[in-house]
């Protein structure tokens, strides 16, 4: 009997420890994708998490980071630990679509403010009545796949191609694009779909050259993207190929290497930041993140994902001081007060303007997206 | 689909078919011996591929580091147990036999890295310092439990995954990595394009298959793997000793699937966690074979390579979805061919 009460002894003394009654500051709880198949998105947003601050207008913050390794009922589980157990004022996360429409419920049902690092539009859907509580930082998929629509249609594209992922991403992407491209009058000619770990993609690229389609777009994120690429390039497929803003780390330059010059994709304007004109509002913010970023973890190692969490703080920073003014944190007024403040965020963040409203709560517009081409391993803003 | 697109997607699907082949030959060698259903043989097929990657890089990959970890603990483990059993003067001998060969290993890939050393030693590196890891893992995680019943050694076996993708992930990092490809040769034959590196890939198995066609039907050592796999008490009423097999089996599977990632390296991306789905496409080809056949298991195999390649053009939403729907009629066609053994001998 005495080794059963040890455990039950235990677990008193950490429910004692954390309690939360022992803790007057700010707690912003993280759930983000730092392993699983999101990983590589996940970890420069676990990275730009640990820079941040540890206060935000004089008050202290208490950040508690948890990893819910690309899994959405773990996503579910860290978010209930969050508001329940830690009572946290504010969640951020999670990395990835299907995790953050998975934590809706909860945050809604607990009163507590979201904001996701995730893509997808019907995170912050605004017919459903939960997503009063849910606000995201990354650009819609449809803003990214204009800009490619908008680009091709200059470029004399009538034909499509399109290539994805067989998952949620992949999918959302050719929904997406579809629309996109049916308003600018082009073409979808073919569509195939591959997965993140396919030892071969032979057959879907030999379907997509036959086709011939004058442009493919590659729906995939990270260092797969360039699967298909190098793949279509060993085919001698001569058309425009596009890729989407998942791509955008230098893991993908790495390995997709010559093979993926000329390649155009719409991305965050931080990015490329050097090359945009001083005039151009997210240019500071985007400099100092960046700058302090490769300063920690290396020349070169900037990723988008990053910015991400960088803005969710970026709005935070601007919200809680207003919250703070009508509440004491650790309350349901405070929750409250935070959501309604984060509504009329008008922040200027890495990826762009944020300037929200009951009816959209990303905020972000044509400012937060520019057309890059890749050039031997670099990225360079295309005209 | 015309000629040659046909040829095209057989080219490919028989390249990935002999690498899935090696795997299927790994699983039925493993399970014929030791009744281990060895699911963390993918992760020994990316441990290859990204510890090559790594020394591309000029650095000493991760690999490196797990090596000497195992290492320490089978020493201590066979330490603790000569203790128990007395034989104290065993000891040294036992000891320098687990570490001295990592130790070599290791040593050798830490001073080589930095040097620039050609790609035909770094792939001979790779390949010493993985299957190296073979007999360690077999000594710390198996060997204790090697009477155990297959539904144990299954779930340790997914377990020992669990733990090797996770390190996976540490060493390597979140991001795929691909190797410099052998050749960049390619020749045309009848307006068919065939590239040297898939004839490699094809050639290195058919070469690795008939070694070890020779290894089982002409040596002492392979003799003595198969008598294991016929009769286990019989080998060890005759003298075999089944933690020697063992060890050799581990060996002998990690060095196949060494082979498998330095071969698929440079076809496609490598992931920490790519090794689950090769896996369980060479287990498809191994079922084929019943576990037991290895001509039966690595024709699957290529079966399996086949079906992908050409499942991929006609749909590509359901390529899984067909190649793992292969195993339901023959797991069906098998329990209706063959007669029923009890699973605990």
């Amino acid at each position: 009997m005495r080794h059963r009460s040890l455990p039950a002894a235990l677990g008193a003394a950490l429910l004692f420890a954390c309690n939360p009654a022992a803790f007057a500051d700010i707690t912003i709880g993280v759930t983000l994708s730092a392993t699983g198949p999101a990983a590589s998105l996940g970890i420069p947003e676990k990275n730009t998490i640990e820079m941040l601050p540890n206060t935000i207008g004089g008050e202290k913050i208490r950040w508690i980071v948890l990893d819910d390794a690309s899994d959405t009922t773990r996503a579910v589980t860290n978010t209930r630990k969050l508001i329940s157990e830690d009572k946290v004022d504010v969640v951020v996360g999670s990395t990835v679509t299907p995790n953050s429409l998975a934590m809706i419920d909860v945050v809604a049902d607990a009163e507590t403010p979201m904001i996701s690092m995730a893509a997808s539009s019907r995170i912050i859907d605004p017919t459903n009545p939960k997503t009063r509580w849910v606000f995201k930082t990354p650009q819609n998929d449809s803003l990214m796949a204009d800009a490619i629509a908008v680009h091709m249609k200059a470029n004399g594209v009538k034909t499509l191609g399109y290539i994805g992922f067989n998952d949620a991403y992949g999918e959302g992407w050719l929904g997406e694009i579809s629309r996109s491209a049916k308003t600018a009058g082009i073409k979808l000619v073919a569509d195939e779909k591959y997965n993140r770990n396919d030892a071969s993609v032979t057959g879907q690229v030999l379907k997509l050259v036959a086709a011939n389609p004058d442009a493919i777009l590659i729906g995939a994120s990270g260092t797969p993207g360039a699967t298909p690429e190098k793949e279509l390039v060993a085919r001698h497929y001569k058309g425009k190929i596009y890729q989407t803003h998942g791509v955008a780390n230098p893991d993908f330059l790495r390995v997709c290497g010559t093979d993926c010059n000329g390649t155009l994709l719409p991305i965050g304007p931080m990015l490329v930041f050097e090359q945009l004109p001083d005039s151009n509002p997210v240019k500071k913010v985007a400099a100092q993140y960046i700058t302090q970023y490769e300063s920690k973890y290396g020349k070169d190692s900037r990723t988008t994902f990053g910015g991400h969490a960088y803005d969710a703080f970026a709005l935070l920073s601007k919200a809680v001081p207003e919250a703070l003014k009508k509440a004491k944190p650790g309350t349901k007024e405070f929750r409250a007060a935070l959501r309604d403040a984060l509504e009329a965020s008008n922040v200027v963040g890495t990826h762009g303007v944020f300037v929200m409203s009951d009816q959209d709560h990303n905020g972000l517009d044509n400012r937060a997206r520019v057309m890059i081409r890749i050039e031997n391993g670099k990225w360079m803003l295309a005209k | 689909m015309d000629l040659s697109i046909a040829a095209f997607l057989t080219q490919d699907g028989v390249t990935n078919g002999a690498i899935y082949a090696l795997l299927a030959l790994a699983l039925v060698l493993v399970f014929a011996v030791t009744r281990i259903i060895w699911i963390p043989s993918g992760e020994f097929v990316t441990y290859g591929t990204l510890t090559l990657a790594g020394l591309q890089l000029g650095k000493a990959p991760g690999t490196v580091g797990l090596l000497l970890g195992a290492a320490v603990i089978a020493a201590a483990i066979e330490a603790a147990s000569t203790i128990r059993a007395g034989e104290w003067r065993r000891l040294p001998l036992r000891l320098a036999g687990w570490l001295t060969p990592s130790l070599l290993i290791a040593g050798l890939i830490v001073w080589a890295a930095p040097r620039g050393i050609p790609l035909a030693a770094q792939i001979v590196l790779t390949l010493a310092a993985v299957t190296a890891l073979g007999p360690l893992l077999y000594r710390i995680v198996y060997r204790p439990i090697a009477d155990a019943s297959v539904l144990v050694l299954l779930i340790v076996s997914v377990a020992l995954h669990f733990v090797m993708t996770g390190l996976g992930l540490w060493f390597f990092g979140a991001e795929g990595w691909r190797t410099p490809a052998f050749t960049d040769a390619s020749f045309q034959l009848d307006r068919m394009t065939f590239s040297a590196q898939s004839l490699l890939v094809v050639l290195t198995s058919i070469v690795l298959i008939g070694a070890l066609y020779v290894f089982f039907g002409r040596s002492l050592y392979g003799k003595a793997l198969r008598a294991t796999a016929v009769n286990r008490v019989g080998a060890r009423i005759v003298g075999i000793s089944p933690s020697f097999a063992g060890t050799l089996t581990f060996a002998l599977s990690a060095l196949l699937c060494a082979f498998c990632g330095v071969l698929i390296g440079p076809i496609t991306t490598i992931y920490y966690d790519s090794g689950f789905l090769i896996s369980l496409k060479g287990f498809v080809g191994a079922i084929i074979g019943g576990l037991v056949s290895y001509p039966l298991a690595a024709a699957g195999a290529l079966l399996v390579g086949l079906l992908e390649s050409f499942s991929s053009f006609w749909a590509s939403a359901f390529k899984e979805v067909i190649v793992f729907t292969l195993i339901i009629p023959v797991l069906l066609w098998r329990s209706l061919t063959t007669r029923h053994h009890d699973e605990d001998d």
